[in-house]
């Protein structure tokens, strides 16, 4: 396997892999903080306001690791720094 | 494959470029004052108002009672900044439904540069509210030891609201594009009108967090949220 083959897939395998993991985690973690707060709202209707912006902000904050799972493989598929220095080293010979 | 409107080049004159992030960003900014100055041309207290004074009624008010929820006594002083930013970011969010309109929020420099804008603005209404001295020892609290944990998070919520607006939109404009060459005639409609609700969402949660970030840098001075009768 020569450099330039071995660049790409461990580009899409780990693209992949972080897409993979870092969807899952994220998710187990909103879906805990969603049934919390509906709970809340059951017991407490009169605090909705309140628990309502909390667990918005609370799931951006929980969001962003799984935005930030996704940037990381956009990038490693569509601007990956590795692959463009390979492509212009192959072209150059 | 365009990862953001900054490769869409509208015109080059040497090195000066006019790309798609500009040129939207401008638009839609035109857009805003324009339309608020011609509502606002001839405002009426009666109850015979145009139906764009009641809108804008509507939406004033609501993100002022947002901002009083989060715990900023004295919204009028927040008002102009903090609605400006969920205002663009929203209205950007909702233009997607134009045919040829990328937003300008799925670019990072634009998201960049609100969150850098937040970066600023907490520390300016922090010394407002508490003064220089005040403000720059609310850093070693609760002990001096939180002090560089302190400028750390400072820093990396601001990295933080830049890149969740950023991932967000584009990944929205993308999964449109992608499914545009797959499966082009109904199922992009599904997910356009999915990126319309995240781009929402997204607005009212850039907003809410640039007002959490305000009140807990003016919180010691502000007074009391006064108790319901």
């Amino acid at each position: 396997m020569d450099t330039m083959t071995l660049v790409a897939v461990a580009s899409i395998v780990t693209a992949g892999l972080t897409t993979g993991i870092g969807c899952m985690c994220p998710a187990l973690g909103e879906g805990r903080a969603v049934a919390t707060a509906l709970t809340a709202l059951a017991q407490q209707p009169d605090a909705a306001a309140t628990i309502t912006r909390t667990l918005f902000v609370g799931l951006a904050m929980i969001e962003s690791t799984a935005i930030y799972c996704f940037v990381v493989s956009m990038i490693l598929i569509f601007a990956n720094p590795f692959w463009n220095h390979v492509i212009a080293q192959s072209v150059g010979h | 494959m365009r990862l953001s409107p900054d490769d869409l080049i509208f015109w080059q004159h040497g090195p000066v470029k006019l790309n798609g992030t500009i040129a939207f960003t401008w638009g839609l900014m035109l857009a805003l004052t324009l339309g608020s100055k011609l509502v606002t041309r001839n405002l009426t207290t009666d109850l015979a108002r145009s139906r764009w004074q009641n809108l804008l009624e509507i939406v004033v008010g609501a993100i002022e009672q947002q901002i009083r929820d989060v715990g900023l006594q004295r919204p009028k002083t927040y008002i102009g900044f903090l609605g400006t930013l969920f205002l663009f970011v929203a209205a950007s969010a909702l233009c997607t439904i134009v045919p040829g309109y990328e937003p300008p929020t799925g670019s990072l420099s634009t998201t960049v540069a609100l969150a850098l804008c937040v970066f600023v603005a907490v520390p300016v209404f922090g010394i407002r509210a508490q003064g220089v001295g005040d403000y720059l020892k609310s850093y070693a609290k609760p002990t001096l030891v939180m002090l560089p944990f302190n400028i750390i998070s400072e820093v990396s919520r601001t990295l933080a609201l830049a890149v969740r607006l950023f991932g967000n939109m584009m990944s929205g404009a993308m999964i449109v594009a992608i499914l545009l060459t797959i499966t082009p005639f109904l199922f992009p409609i599904v997910m356009t009108a999915l990126g319309l609700l995240t781009g929402m969402v997204q607005a009212y949660i850039f907003f809410i967090l640039a007002a959490v970030y305000i009140a807990a840098a003016t919180r010691p001075s502000e007074p009391g949220p006064e108790k319901a009768p």
